[in-house]
């Protein structure tokens, strides 16, 4: 078998806050393979986004190691492009096209007119060529993560990072999202890594889902995904057995406590 | 009453109730006729109460005024004191800009440069720049060193203030998203937060430029002259020694009309070229 594309070793993450040391994750480990959809998913507090931007590079590991093609990480690049939840991640002062060549040319991938090629290109694939000249604020929440997308998967990473991206958008605006992101992959198969709290979003998305539980982050369980919600063997749906994983084992712990 | 009358009455109430109701739509739908006709009226009330008065040298007529400003701008008279103005008020707006920059730097830089910023635009916001003149001309002499000195004094602190906030107000996110292509140091700056702190950089030109003006004239009525030539601000102060008032308020109207073609032409067009276009506005 290949070596994975991305390998998680044993990874603790730290943050400092104003009161004091927090722990995010403890001894994560996990591997995903070339055209994987690999979900994080868990509760809020499971150091999941953290996770995801330690992978984008924007924080050192306190223990442990990420290795990308085997290379650690070091820094955020244009190799793992992310998306994220925030409406304000496109650049206000550039159009929707602008918007994926400043991403290409930017970052050293093309040149002016290639970019401008390829732009176009992804934005037809998110279906936003009519709108390819607007400014971000003239658009919708889904189109603008549209827009988002299209940024990542125009830079053509190795790995697509994806926070919440769909968690501050309608529920019907969310659906069709979701779809649109699948339909892509069936085209392009490329490698994606997402973070949600939701388990139906989770099991529709993901090829594999990895359960964290919080405070600090520990990984529960892996489970494989079809995007149909199978039944068990003893007949418990794998939604019903994620969700008994993520949180009667808390609530367990909890009353422990007490 | 008759059915006929009830029927036939609304419809020529309603045929000339057409022309007003256009007429009333482009009152309210351009202000900018709205305050042309405010000018016209200031215009005449200033005309008939000083033809009234009939005192010249206190409260000349509008068309003495502009009188007097034609022949000075015809005279070429009026047009080297605008420059000399213009040529002091860039050169103190430029040097001020850029230490506004550096100041700037060090501020996001630093910890301690940040310090130093809000300590020092705490202790020189609130004082007028103009009155630092005393100093400045004992410091620079008569020249134009000292009206360059508190022009800086008056660009600087309001212009570092608002650029600082706002870096300091750039979202997380596009930080991030910067860092994501890549882009680091000078380029993740000139790329990423100028841009996006642009709404209040220019906010900052603004008000740089808005103090820069206003302190210059006044600088210049105190003192003007230097190598032979004085700006507007002693333009006015000597057309009121020789009691050319006429000319005085020719002087006055000018100052208006600068300040208002910059701050409402100029500005304007770059808010709307720029944060208006992008929706950014501060």
């Amino acid at each position: 078998m290949n070596p994975p594309l991305l390998d998680v070793r044993g990874l603790t993450l730290r943050y400092e806050t104003d009161a004091g040391l927090v722990t995010a994750t403890s001894r994560v480990s996990f591997q995903v393979n070339r055209s994987d959809r690999y979900v994080l998913l868990g509760p809020s507090g499971c150091g999941k986004s953290t996770l995801l931007k330690a992978v984008g590079g924007y924080l050192a590991p306190a223990e442990g190691q990420i290795l990308l093609k085997g290379a650690p990480i070091r820094k955020p690049g244009p190799d793992r492009m992310m998306v994220f939840q925030e409406f304000d991640q496109l650049l206000p002062w550039c159009t929707v096209t602008q918007n994926v060549t400043f991403a290409l040319t930017a970052s050293g991938r093309l040149k002016a007119a290639e970019a401008e090629e390829r732009a176009r290109h992804y934005i037809a694939k998110v279906g936003l060529a009519r709108f390819a000249d607007r400014f971000p604020h003239t658009l919708s929440g889904g189109m603008k993560q549209r827009v988002a997308i299209a940024r990542g998967m125009a830079m053509e990473p190795d790995i697509l990072l994806m926070d919440e991206p769909y968690a501050a958008l309608d529920a019907l605006t969310r659906r069709s999202m979701q779809d649109e992101l699948l339909q892509l992959w069936e085209e392009i198969r490329f490698t994606v890594l997402f973070v949600t709290h939701s388990i139906p979003e989770a099991i529709k998305l993901g090829t594999r889902i990895l359960l964290l539980t919080p405070h600090p982050g520990r990984v529960k369980a892996e489970h494989r995904s079809d995007g149909t919600d199978p039944a068990g063997p003893d007949g418990e749906l794998l939604s019903e057995r994620i969700h008994r994983e993520l949180f009667s084992d808390a609530r367990e712990e909890e009353a422990g406590h007490v | 009453m008759s059915d006929s009358g009830t029927v036939r009455l609304p419809l020529p109430a309603a045929r000339t109730g057409a022309a007003p109701a256009q007429r009333r739509r482009v009152w309210r739908n351009s202000p900018l006729l709205r305050k042309a006709c405010i000018l016209l009226v200031l215009a005449c009330v200033w005309q008939i109460y000083a033809v009234q008065l009939d005192k010249p040298l206190l409260f000349p007529t509008l068309t003495d005024t502009l009188q007097a400003l034609w022949s000075s701008l015809a005279s070429g008279a009026l047009f080297t004191r605008i420059g000399f103005t213009l040529r002091t008020l860039l050169m103190g707006y430029a040097a001020g800009i850029l230490l506004a920059g550096v100041v700037t730097a060090l501020a996001v830089g630093s910890r301690l440069g940040n310090d130093l910023l809000e300590t020092f635009t705490a202790m020189f916001n609130p004082l007028p720049a103009i009155a630092l003149l005393p100093l400045s001309l004992l410091w620079f002499g008569l020249g134009n060193g000292s009206l360059i000195f508190v022009l800086v004094h008056s660009v600087l602190w309001p212009t570092a203030l608002s650029t600082h906030a706002g870096f300091r107000a750039v979202s997380p996110t596009l930080r991030m998203v910067g860092r994501n292509y890549g882009l680091t140091g000078l380029r993740l700056v000139l790329r990423i937060l100028v841009p996006a702190a642009f709404p209040s950089i220019l906010t900052g030109l603004k008000n740089g430029w808005a103090f820069a003006w206003r302190t210059l004239i006044a600088a210049e009525l105190v003192f003007g002259v230097s190598s032979g030539a004085g700006g507007l601000g002693w333009f006015i102060y000597e057309n009121k020694n020789q009691l050319e008032i006429p000319s005085v308020f020719a002087g006055l109207l000018t100052v208006i009309l600068i300040g208002l073609f910059v701050e409402n032409l100029i500005f304007r067009t770059i808010e709307r070229r720029t944060v208006r276009r992008w929706g950014m506005q501060a």
